[in-house]
């Protein structure tokens, strides 16, 4: 995202990220209504086509998306309110790069090893704790969550080898 | 018994963000198969009661709704809870769902009958116009951009037309990758956009997590209820849009929402909504509550279910032998009236459990943001994994997370997009119907005095922030001219 290219401390405008969402907006609308017009968004003999009914959806989400874009112009040149700033970006970004990484590690080695592994990371690096504390509280809520689903609720959740090795 | 374990395992899952009355109720399902029809849907319907009750403690202390249908209590509830009066909120929003719950079950018990027998002359253009007016309402009553609100909502409605098409079972919108198949799944997207947009806009914020303490003793819950009395036209006026929008299948959600438009357009201190007012917890949470409870009462009575739950759960009953409908209430006496007999004792036994258990939720409240966020990241990747079993679902997770959190800063409304994505497939079912009925003439809308009545005001409504504008413009004109 462009939010990271600019170098001074206010890192986007409210304006400039409103004009880039309602753009995202529009062409979401677009590629409903181009997909629901190939589906056929008529009658047919038998009633109103799959398209029918989502096509005037994607044309009302372009509309607003059209019309928040309009609005935002307007203001492009008066309106200097900060979208978010570059010390709390970094803060978002300290929560969002993990989980997007615990979803992969989830994904490649299971659910149980990589909620421990985040979980203790997450305190020790960004809450300081000791890593006694950290692991502790890692390991503890990776078994509670793993005797309330797989025992007794018998919910599987994605696994990988290591709970392979100890039988499950 | 069955019932304290029920409310308590209710409560637990009203406030695990992911884990919903309905998700719920399904994962228990299994564990009841070995009692008895009649004590095993007490104990399920004890789980709904008490996730009901769950969903708004999460709402007012940490600004996460729990559940849907909780959405429109953080309104008002987490910024009572900012300025100290978490104990307030709690006690104003148990005792409102209480009294919403009760009123409902009163009117379950009585007239029944007679609202069962007005709901079946319903065909598909009422059905749609009553989600016409739904949506509409949101336009109406939103106090921020009135297209960001239709662009939130339509998006919301484009997600959930995701799949396969219910009425020609073709495949739809999802350019040939098969994990859309199924969809998105509003719980899915529940997850996403509340708990991980809320987590990463309370990092932003800094460290300091937004979840408030809560002190509730004997004192403040004595004091709250002498202040409720006060509320009482409100509390009238949420029964009846949560009865009524439960029997009609609208549900706990948009009832909640509804009752609070309401309220804010009814009450004196309408402007001060959104601020903290004690009222516009009241609100939400009876309707919530009085749509919850009657939502049942179309499942037993016609075996039409009123919400997700309550679909839920009649799946459990199939299981179970017993076929809701009219013949229920002839033939299975003693499992009709111990239902009816739980949901009383069900609710007082919920009120007195979560009063009692607030201290222990404050608790969890003082743990540093550094060991829940994670924690709660956790819970919800638990939570959406589990919607369908599927590793996509939390990659969308995540997509969701960042969407809400850019949405949220935007001011793009959340609650109409998950609304839309939830009613989304009935809406459209229901609309095609109606054109089928009328071979495409919009017309059918108006064809009675009720489909018509409703349209009619749900347009009014829908057009009302473009009239107000448009009357604030001429004024300023008018001004203009007579200061000439």
């Amino acid at each position: 995202m462009e939010h990271r290219n600019e170098s001074n401390r206010p890192a986007a405008r409210v304006v400039t990220v409103d004009l880039i969402v309602a753009l995202i907006v529009f062409a979401f609308g677009a590629v409903v209504v181009y997909e629901s017009y190939r589906l056929g968004s008529s009658w047919s003999s038998d009633g109103p086509e799959s398209g029918y009914f989502p096509f005037y959806i994607g044309l009302l989400i372009c509309i607003s998306g059209a019309m928040v874009f309009g609005q935002s112009m307007l203001r492009l040149r008066s309106d200097m309110k900060v979208f978010v700033e570059r010390g709390p970006l970094k803060q978002v970004m300290i929560v969002l790069i993990p989980t997007i990484a615990y979803v992969l590690c989830v994904q490649l080695i299971g659910i149980y090893v990589s909620a421990t592994v985040f979980i203790g990371l997450f305190m020790r690096l960004i809450g300081r704790y000791s890593w006694l504390r950290s692991v502790a509280v890692g390991l503890a809520v990776s078994v509670t969550s793993f005797m309330l689903f797989e025992v007794w609720f018998l919910i599987p959740l994605p696994k990988g080898p290591i709970e392979n090795l100890l039988g499950y | 018994m069955l019932m304290l374990v029920g409310i308590t395992l209710g409560v637990i899952i009203g406030v695990l963000p992911g884990l919903g009355g309905a998700n719920g109720i399904a994962i228990l399902l299994p564990l009841t198969f070995t009692m008895s029809p009649t004590s095993a849907i007490i104990m399920l319907s004890c789980i709904y009661w008490g996730a009901l009750f769950g969903g708004a403690i999460t709402s007012i202390l940490f600004n996460i709704p729990g559940e849907p249908w909780s959405v429109a209590t953080t309104f008002d509830g987490y910024p009572m809870a900012q300025q100290g009066r978490a104990g307030e909120a709690l006690t104003g929003a148990f005792t409102s769902s209480f009294v919403g719950a009760l009123v409902a079950v009163i009117m379950f018990t009585f007239i029944a009958p007679a609202v069962a027998a007005f709901a079946l002359q319903f065909g598909p253009p009422e059905f749609f116009s009553v989600y016409l007016l739904t949506f509409c309402s949101f336009v109406g009553t939103g106090k921020g951009n009135p297209f960001k609100i239709i662009a939130s909502m339509m998006m919301g409605f484009a997600m959930a037309a995701v799949g396969i098409d219910i009425v020609t079972g073709q495949l739809r919108l999802t350019f040939g990758f098969t994990q859309l198949l199924n969809g998105f799944h509003f719980l899915v997207a529940v997850i996403g956009l509340f708990g991980i947009g809320e987590i990463l806009l309370s990092m932003e914020e800094g460290l300091s997590f937004s979840g408030k303490t809560a002190k509730i003793n004997t004192r403040i819950v004595l004091e709250t209820w002498a202040k409720l009395p006060r509320y009482w036209m409100t509390s009238v006026r949420s029964c009846l849009v949560g009865c009524w929008m439960g029997i009609i299948p609208g549900g706990a959600t948009p009832a909640s929402f509804m009752s609070y438009g309401v309220a804010r357009k009814m009450s004196r201190d309408g402007a001060k909504f959104g601020s903290g007012q004690l009222e516009g917890v009241v609100a939400p949470e009876t309707a919530a509550h009085a749509a919850g409870t009657s939502a049942l009462l179309p499942m037993l009575t016609l075996g039409i279910p009123g919400s997700p739950t309550a679909a839920v759960l009649l799946g459990g009953l199939l299981i179970w032998g017993l076929q809701p409908g009219p013949l229920l209430f002839a033939e299975q006496k003693d499992f009709v009236w111990g239902l009816i007999a739980s949901m009383y004792l069900g609710n007082i036994a919920g009120l007195i459990v979560v009063l009692t258990m607030v201290p222990f939720f404050a608790a969890i409240l003082r743990i540093p943001f550094s060991i829940i966020a994670p924690i709660i990241v956790v819970i919800c990747s638990i939570g959406a994994y589990t919607v369908h079993n599927s590793m996509f679902d939390l990659w969308l997770m995540a997509l969701f997370g960042v969407v809400g959190y850019v949405f949220k800063k935007l001011d793009y409304p959340l609650a109409p997009m998950v609304l839309a994505l939830v009613l989304g497939d009935a809406a459209e079912s229901s609309f095609r119907q109606a054109m089928l009925i009328s071979q495409g003439s919009l017309s059918i809308m108006w064809s009675n005095w009720l489909v018509g009545g409703i349209t009619t005001l749900a347009l009014l409504l829908l057009f009302w922030p473009f009239f107000q504008t448009g009357m604030g413009w001429i004024k300023a004109r008018l001004a203009q001219e007579g200061g000439r």
